[in-house]
C-alpha cells in the first residue's frame, strides 16, 4: 500500500488530540485521540525566494545534449536497472545532476571537464566517444578510474579518480532520495507511527537486551493519550 | 523620511518571538496587559501546509534536502542561517565567531534540538568551586519554582535520576532507545560512563488539549504540525494571542533601537518594515528585549542618546562583554556489529533517546568546566550525501572501495544504520575579552550598523575538547568499533569547533547585583532604565554544559512576573 494514503488525514480542530495514526497504531488509541497528520503534495516548504530560485535554476540550461546523455550512460553503468527495481535514470539521476550543477556551481568544472576527460579517453583508446562505445570499452575505462585508495586525501587523487567518485556519489545519492532509491533501500520512517521500542528479533541479531529497569522508566504507549499529571515530587500519576 | 508613529501606547513592546520573546509575551498577555510583539521575519505557523517541510520526501525537491539555501539542509525550519544576505557582521582579526540567526515568528526554537536540560545548583555558583568567571546573583533554588511550571506548560520527557547537578523535574515518560542507542549504553558502561534517559521537550504524553502527541517521525527540526514539540510560536505565542486578545504582533519588522526620552526612559521602539522600507515607531510603558543575546545587545549598543551616550543600559560599558558559547566537537565510529541491518521504522523523536550528562570532577582534569554527550546514529530518512562514497568501509575489511554496479547495491544496505557519533556540549568559561561590538565601518541593508565579534577560545576550553575526543575515541572502542578520522591535532583546537557554531551564544547582558559589573539585576531590569527587561540569553552570568533554551524560558517567566508586579505597583 502506498505509504501516503496509509496516512489518515483527519481535520485538525481547535481541540488537538493526541496521535496518529496508520495501520499498526496500538489498539488502545481510542479514534478521537487521532490528530490530522498532513502533507500537502503541491508544497515542500520553499518561501518566495526559494520558490523564485527554484524557478530560476529549472529556467536554465548547464549540460548540453551530449554531456546529458553520457551522463545517462555513465550512471546508468554505476547503477543499472535489476530485474526488480530501476537503475539511475528510471530514478531521475540525470535531471537531478542537472539541477545540482546549477544549485552548486563548485560541482560545474569538474563534471563537464571529467565528461570530456571520459570522452577523449575513450576517442584516444577506442575511437568513439564514451557513450558511443561498447559497454565493455566503457567497462574497460571505468576499471581504471572507479577504485580509490582510501588512505590517500580525496584532493590528492588523480583527476579522474576524483570525477568518478563525484559521479558516483550524485548517481548514488540521487538514487537512493528518490521513490525508487527509497523503496529498494526499504527506509520505513517517514510517517506516523508509535514508536515501542527495538523489535525482539532485531535484539537478538545483535546480542542485545533492554534493562528491566530501564524499560519501567519509558513511555506506556497505551497510555498517551491521557493528560500528564504528577505528584509534588515530579512523580507522574497518569 | 518622516517616521510614522502609532498612536496607541502598549503596556509592553516585546522584541523577538524566540524562547525569551514567546515566555514573555505569554506570561504577559496572560495577566491582561496589552502587548506588541516585534519579529524581524515573517509569520510562520508550523501547521501551514505552504510553509510545512515535515513529512516531506527528499524527491519532493529538485536538490534532494541538499543545504544550499538552508545550512541545516533545505528541510530545516529556520529561516536565516550563519550568513543572510543583506545583513552582515564582521570579525576582529585573528578571531573567530559565527552567528546563527533565523528571522522567523519563533525564532530559532523552530529548528532546535529540543535538548532541555535544567542548570544545576552548581552551574549558578561556578566561581565558588573553581574560582573562575562570576557567580550569578541568583541561585537554583530561585529558578527551580520557574523549572517547574516551565515542565507543566510545555512538556519535557526525563527521568528522576537524583542527580547533584542534573536536577529532577515534572517529566514525561522518554521513549525506549533505539538500536544503537543500546550498543553506545553498553560501550559506555564498558568505561563506568554513565548514560540516562534524554531530557527533551517533545510530549511523549498528552499535557493539554492544545497541542498534539508525539507521532515519531523524527523531524522536530522541522518543526511540529500538531505542535508536539516546543517552538515558541505554537507553545506560547498561539496561545498567549488566545489568552487575553491583546496581542499585537509586528512580523518582517527589524528594531533599530529603544527610543528614550528627557528623562533618560524607555518610551518605546523604533523599527524598520520590510515590507515598505520605511522607519516606524511604537510606544510602550515596557521594553522587553528578546532578540537573542548579540541581538539584544545591538539594540542596546545602537541605541544612543543625550543621556545614554555609550548605549542604553551600557553605563558599565559590560555590554557585548562576556559572550560565550557553548563548547562543541564531534566524533564519529563505523560499528560493524550495526552491519547488516533489518530495516524498520525506528525515526523515533527528532534527536537521541539517551545521553550521558557530565560525570567526573574537574579538580583531578587540566580544565575547569564538564560536558555532556550528545549521541547520533540509526537508520534514518535518505536525503542529499546520502549513499556518498557508498563501500569507503570496506577498507576496514581489506576489500577494494569504490567500483560501480549492482554491488554498489548491497554495499549501501550492507553498511545502512552502522555508523554511530558523538557531539560531545561542554562550558566555556565567560571573559570580559570575548565581545561583541558596534562595528563603526558597517551599516546592514537597513542602515543599522552591525556588529563586530572578538572571540577567542582558551586552553581551558581546548583541553576539554582533547579529553571529549579521547573519550569518544575509548566508547567506539568499547563498541567493536572503528574510529573515523583521525584524531584532530592541537593546531586544529582538538576539533574545538569555532565559538558561535553550537548556536549557544549566552551572557552579553549578563546580570548581577552590582552596576558597574553588570548590564541587569537579578530580574533583567536594566541597572540604568527601570523600564527596559531582558529575556533572552544575554543575562546569563554563565551557562553551565546545559543547553540554554530551558533557562531562558524559566528566567523569562521569572522576569515577566516581576514585570507584571511592577506595573501593578506602577513602580514602572
Amino acid at each position: 500500500m502506498d505509504r501516503r494514503k496509509s496516512i489518515k488525514s483527519i481535520l485538525l480542530g481547535t481541540v488537538a488530540g493526541g496521535l496518529v495514526v496508520h495501520g499498526c497504531a496500538p489498539e488502545s488509541e481510542s479514534k478521537d485521540e487521532l490528530a490530522a497528520v498532513k502533507s500537502d503534495e503541491n508544497h515542500f516548504g520553499r518561501t518566495p525566494e526559494e520558490k523564485e530560485l527554484i524557478a530560476k535554476l529549472n529556467s536554465e540550461q548547464f549540460f548540453n545534449e551530449h554531456e546529458l546523455s553520457t551522463i545517462a550512460v555513465l550512471s546508468n553503468l554505476i547503477l543499472p536497472p535489476n530485474d526488480k527495481f530501476g537503475g539511475a535514470t528510471d530514478a531521475g539521476v540525470v535531471e537531478f545532476i542537472e539541477f545540482m550543477a546549477k544549485d552548486i556551481p563548485e560541482l560545474q568544472t569538474d563534471l563537464r571537464g571529467g565528461l570530456m576527460w571520459l570522452d577523449h579517453k575513450s576517442n584516444t583508446e577506442f575511437g568513439a566517444e564514451f557513450k558511443a562505445a561498447s559497454e565493455e570499452q566503457q567497462k574497460q575505462i571505468l576499471d581504471l578510474i572507479a577504485f580509490y585508495d582510501a588512505e590517500i586525501p580525496r584532493d590528492e587523487q588523480p583527476l579522474e579518480i576524483q570525477f568518478f567518485s563525484l559521479m558516483r556519489n550524485l548517481t548514488l545519492t540521487g538514487y537512493y532520495t528518490s521513490k525508487i532509491g527509497i523503496e529498494e533501500l526499504g527506509y520505513k520512517g517517514n510517517m506516523p507511527n508509535v514508536w515501542d521500542g527495538v523489535p525482539e528479533d532485531v535484539l537478538q541479531q545483535h546480542g542485545l537486551a533492554y534493562d528491566e529497569e530501564w524499560l519501567a522508566k519509558c513511555v506506556d504507549q497505551s497510555k498517551r493519550g491521557i493528560i500528564a499529571e504528577w505528584d509534588e515530587e515530579g512523580n507522574l500519576l497518569t | 523620511m518622516q517616521i510614522k508613529e502609532s498612536p496607541s501606547v502598549y503596556d509592553a513592546i516585546i522584541v523577538g518571538s524566540g524562547a525569551g520573546g514567546g515566555m514573555s509575551a505569554k506570561v504577559l498577555a496572560d495577566a491582561g496587559l496589552k502587548i506588541a510583539i516585534v519579529e524581524a521575519g515573517p509569520f510562520f505557523d508550523p501547521a501551514d501546509p505552504e510553509q510545512m517541510t515535515q513529512l516531506k520526501w527528499p524527491y519532493e525537491s529538485p536538490r534532494r534536502g541538499a543545504n544550499s539555501t538552508r545550512d541545516f539542509g533545505e528541510f530545516d525550519m529556520a529561516y536565516g542561517g550563519w550568513e543572510i544576505e543583506g545583513e552582515p557582521y564582521t570579525r576582529e582579526k585573528g578571531t573567530k565567531f559565527d552567528w546563527y540567526r533565523s528571522h522567523m515568528l519563533g525564532g530559532r526554537t523552530n529548528h532546535w534540538g529540543r535538548i532541555s536540560l535544567r542548570f544545576g545548583p552548581n552551574d549558578f555558583k561556578h566561581k565558588d568551586i573553581d574560582g573562575l568567571g562570576d557567580n550569578w546573583p541568583i541561585g537554583y533554588e530561585d529558578v527551580k519554582p520557574y523549572y517547574d511550571k516551565v515542565d507543566k506548560l510545555i512538556g519535557v520527557f526525563g527521568t528522576n535520576e537524583g542527580l547533584p547537578n542534573d536536577p529532577d523535574g515534572f517529566f514525561l515518560p522518554p521513549p525506549k532507545p533505539r538500536l544503537h542507542e543500546l550498543v553506545y549504553i553498553k560501550g559506555a558502561r564498558k568505561s563506568n560512563i554513565p548514560v540516562i534517559p534524554s531530557r527533551m521537550s517533545m510530549l511523549t504524553k498528552k499535557i493539554n488539549n492544545d497541542r498534539g502527541v508525539c507521532f515519531y517521525c523524527g523531524q522536530c527540526s522541522r518543526s511540529c504540525q500538531v505542535y508536539a514539540d516546543f517552538s515558541a510560536g505554537s507553545c506560547l505565542i498561539f496561545p498567549a494571542q488566545k489568552s487575553g486578545g491583546q496581542v499585537d504582533l509586528y512580523v518582517n519588522s527589524v528594531v533599530r533601537e529603544v527610543t528614550t526620552n528627557e528623562e533618560g526612559k524607555a518610551t518605546g521602539v523604533s523599527y524598520i518594515s520590510k515590507d515598505d522600507r520605511k522607519e516606524y515607531k511604537l510606544k510602550g510603558k515596557v521594553v522587553v528585549l528578546a532578540a537573542s543575546a548579540c541581538s539584544s545587545a545591538r539594540i542596546l549598543l545602537n541605541s544612543k542618546s543625550k543621556q545614554h551616550p555609550n548605549g542604553l543600559g551600557n553605563s558599565s560599558n559590560v555590554v557585548g562583554k562576556y559572550l560565550h558559547d557553548s563548547t562543541g566537537s564531534s566524533r564519529a565510529g563505523f560499528i560493524p556489529g550495526l552491519m547488516n541491518r533489518k530495516v524498520y521504522n525506528e525515526d523515533g523523536v527528532g534527536g537521541m533517546h539517551v545521553y550521558t550528562p557530565w560525570w567526573l570532577d574537574n579538580k583531578n582534569l587540566d580544565f575547569p568546566r564538564g560536558y555532556h554527550i550528545e549521541v547520533w546514529g540509526g537508520m534514518g530518512m535518505p536525503n542529499y550525501g546520502f549513499g556518498f562514497n557508498p563501500n569507503e568501509f570496506n577498507k576496514f575489511f581489506g576489500l577494494p572501495t569504490g567500483g560501480y554496479g549492482e554491488s554498489l547495491r548491497s554495499d549501501v544496505k550492507k553498511y545502512y544504520g552502522s555508523v554511530l557519533g558523538f557531539g560531545g556540549r561542554g562550558e566555556a568559561v565567560a571573559r570580559e575579552d570575548n565581545y561583541c561590538e558596534i562595528d563603526p565601518t558597517t551599516v546592514d541593508q537597513f542602515g543599522i550598523p552591525v556588529l563586530r565579534f572578538n572571540y577567542k577560545w582558551s586552553d581551558f576550553e581546548r583541553n576539554q575538547a582533547r579529553h571529549m575526543q579521547a573519550t569518544f575515541e575509548e566508547l567506539i572502542h568499547n563498541m567493536g568499533g572503528e574510529v573515523l578520522g583521525d584524531t584532530p591535532s592541537k593546531e586544529e583546537d582538538y576539533g574545538l569547533l569555532a565559538p558561535g557554531r553550537i548556536i549557544h551564544e549566552v551572557g552579553t547582558t549578563r546580570m548581577g547585583n552590582d552596576p558597574k559589573k553588570s548590564v541587569v539585576n537579578k530580574f533583567q531590569q536594566l541597572h540604568d532604565v527601570n523600564n527596559v527587561f531582558i529575556t533572552d540569553a544575554g543575562p546569563f552570568v554563565s551557562q553551565g554544559d546545559k543547553n540554554c533554551t530551558w533557562t531562558i524560558l524559566a528566567l523569562s517567566w521569572r522576569a515577566s512576573d516581576y514585570i507584571v508586579e511592577q506595573l501593578k505597583q506602577q513602580n514602572i
